[in-house]
């Protein structure tokens, strides 16, 4: 990708720059809270206190943000082989088909610790299966990844309706869902670490695969920055003419990022699935695939960003819910929108701001705007 | 006789269901034959919707309603210029982006403005747009065969479906018979050449969002004040994608959009017709399977393996003038 502007000093880049798109997408959904006709700041305080004024909500909190750690990933990984992966959603959803395959199976004979394990190869597999065919399209025949895996979303949502209504659904029984996970299947909770912290909770759906997501993050910092394939990744995706000049097979490379970054949104699926419900109904991902591109944008695709981003978008979820109730103006259809306007802010509209902080950093201090590439390029 | 009766019903329904999918799918063909992608058709659609059955039921008019929903649509296809052109922010992410604040806000203001859990108010006759009955409708019912297809198929819609219609060869002619057609294609294609011919290549960008507004906006008026009566949370239910859908089966050409609309409408009509019934042959089809054949045909179509869909050259690319 060109980039038509010139360099700013690291920190702005990737502290200053940000802010201020995040701190523009607040604004405007404050006005948003102006419009419906209650106190943006009010509504502000309520939504901070609702995501983590008492033990309860801070493990809602991070309850939400585990998955939207997994949906986040799985669009940055993508993200550095420049595709753009709008697939979570469809392979979260069918993520869980994998999870609910292996729980089903081995719930009554293993424990728990057993189970999980096999779930989260089943969770990854399934996910990835469902980016595979994508991924193949694109890397052999050139369709263009963002309808495709759009379309699959869909595909997605009709098949798993079919399969939890005509084949899923126990005999018998009224909701199209499986029936409940025995003992093996159930994922333990984590509410007794912030119990420890000092917090009283009473039950929340805080559970072992947060730990799961961390290390998923870690794991993709490895794999991006710290190993021969992930080069490759990002080699493509900074230049697909170079990485074909440096031998990089760009079939290979662009199916193998796009099984990964399908393999972190299944395993989104084990933190509702497994963790909470303990079983496997319709619609259960609602919407986290697609929070996961507001999340990668925010941390601008970097493991270390994912992780606050996520957790702040976990606390708008968590704090949405509560603001729903005390302002019945303002249903949790509000995240939403909050939602739309960081990905605009901090995505599509990223670079507004730049020429003026760069016009400010260059009349402070020449050196550290990069006056001479500016220079370079002919002014 | 019950057959081709029938046969006509479904037909009717058809035009019903794929009309929203035309109006949408010629919207996205402006944008994306000028070189910008745009997966923002359903939020703006949606956004237009509510925008008409918001005006509609304060104003009690329908022209009203129309005029409100292609001023924010247009609004919105502005905010997709403003991103992707003068800012050459990525596309795609600003369709998305465009999607989510058209859902959140048209629930949110609903909800705040009129207090019926996300709806607008039902509207009354005269505030929409209702069936018309075209000339002698009524007397040539009884004639067989041309009569029924005449008073069930061709009469008896509303003046957005047979503006859509319209629409099709009114596009043909802007995209392929005047000046302005030609650069829009041509700055779709190679934006560099329309740049050097000294024609401005965002100005004309912009008239082809500001055309797309103007037909989504269309799009979610026929959804609101047409085929329902009143806006209703997510009405669009992805109907903005199988346009999208549409409109690259038919690689990004009007007559074929309008055949490729009808196809999926026509697959939606049937769906619902046959529903719990076994088919000859394949015995029961899922509906399931039915709901999910224009993305699968979709895909099928962009793997090449009917046909190869060539999206325009500078599609999704931002252009940079040279300095």
């Amino acid at each position: 990708m060109s980039a038509p502007y010139a360099k700013l000093p690291a920190w702005a880049d990737y502290g200053l720059i940000p802010l201020i798109n995040l701190a523009v997408a607040f604004l405007v959904a404050g006005l948003v809270v102006m419009l419906v006709g209650e106190n943006p700041f009010r509504a502000a305080a309520i939504l901070v206190e609702g995501a983590l004024g008492r033990g309860q909500n801070i493990a809602y909190t991070l309850y939400y943000a585990t998955s939207f750690i997994f949906t986040g990933l799985a669009v940055a990984v993508a993200f550095h082989c420049s595709l753009f992966n709008i697939g979570g959603e469809g392979q979260a959803y069918v993520g869980g088909l994998g999870v609910a395959v292996v729980c089903l199976a081995f719930d009554s004979i293993l424990p728990w610790w057993l189970v999980f394990p096999l779930a989260i190869v089943g969770a990854a597999l399934f996910g990835a299966a469902w980016a595979f065919i994508p991924a193949y399209f694109q890397a052999k025949r050139g369709s263009h990844i963002v309808i495709t895996t759009i379309m699959f979303n869909f595909i997605a949502a009709s098949l798993m309706v079919y399969l939890l209504v005509n084949v899923l659904k126990p005999a018998g029984a009224q909701a199209p869902q499986t029936r409940n996970f025995l003992e093996g299947g159930q994922l333990p909770k984590l509410n007794w670490v912030l119990e420890a912290m000092g917090f009283s909770i009473r039950s929340a759906p805080f559970n072992l695969s947060f730990l799961l997501a961390l290390l998923a993050a870690f794991l993709v910092w490895v794999l991006i920055w710290r190993t021969r394939l992930g080069y490759e990744i990002r080699m493509r995706g900074f230049s697909p003419k170079a990485a074909r000049y440096a031998g990089v097979s760009e079939t290979k490379i662009i199916i193998i990022t796009m099984l990964i970054s399908g393999a972190l949104a299944g395993m989104m699926a084990l933190n509702p699935v497994m963790g909470d419900q303990n079983r496997l109904q319709i619609d259960f991902v609602t919407g986290a695939g697609f929070v996961g591109i507001a999340v990668a944008l925010m941390g601008r695709s970097h493991p270390a960003g994912i992780v606050p981003a996520a957790i702040l978008f976990g606390m708008l979820y968590q704090g949405g819910a509560e603001l729903a109730f005390e302002m019945p103006n303002i249903s949790r259809d509000m995240i939403v929108i909050i939602q739309g306007l960081v990905i605009l802010f901090a995505g599509a509209l990223e670079h507004m701001f730049r020429p003026s902080i760069q016009a400010l950093f260059a009349s402070l201090s020449p050196r550290s705007a990069g006056i001479e590439a500016q220079q370079g390029e002919g002014g | 006789m019950d057959f081709f009766h029938s046969l006509i019903l479904v037909l009717d329904s058809t035009v019903r269901l794929s009309i929203p999918l035309l109006l949408a799918a010629l919207a996205g063909l402006y944008s994306e034959r000028s070189g910008v992608f745009d997966i923002g058709l359903e939020g703006k659609m949606l956004a237009g919707a509510f925008a008409a059955g918001a005006a509609a039921a304060v104003t009690g008019s329908a022209w009203a309603g129309l005029g409100a929903a292609m001023l924010i649509s247009v609004f919105l296809a502005l905010v997709h210029g403003f991103a992707s052109i003068t800012h050459r922010g990525n596309q795609i992410v600003s369709g998305v982006a465009i999607n989510f604040i058209a859902a959140g806000s048209t629930i949110i203001l609903g909800q705040a403005w009129f207090r019926q859990g996300g709806r607008t108010p039902s509207l009354p006759g005269d505030a929409r747009f209702g069936a018309v009955e075209l000339p002698f409708a009524g007397a040539v019912r009884d004639v067989p065969i041309l009569g029924d297809i005449y008073s069930e198929l061709i009469s008896g819609h509303s003046l957005l479906t047979y503006a859509a219609f319209l629409l099709v060869p009114f596009t043909w002619w802007v995209l392929f018979r005047t000046r302005f057609g030609l650069r829009l294609r041509a700055v779709g294609e190679n934006p560099a050449a329309v740049d050097t011919a000294g024609v401005s290549v965002s100005w004309l960008r912009y008239r082809a969002v500001i055309c797309t507004g103007i037909l989504t906006g269309m799009a979610g008026t026929y959804l609101s004040l047409a085929q329902n009566a009143g806006f209703v949370k997510d009405m669009t239910a992805g109907r903005g994608f199988i346009a999208l859908a549409a409109l690259i089966f038919a690689k990004w050409k009007p007559v074929p959009v309008m055949f490729a609309c009808l196809l999926f409408g026509f697959l939606d009509a049937f769906a619902i017709r046959i529903q719990g019934t076994p088919l000859p042959l394949i015995g029961q089809v899922p509906v399931q399977f039915m709901q999910a054949l224009p993305y699968i045909l979709t895909v099928v179509l962009l793997a090449g393996f009917i046909g190869k869909a060539v999206p325009p050259r500078a599609g999704g690319v931002p252009y940079v003038k040279e300095r």
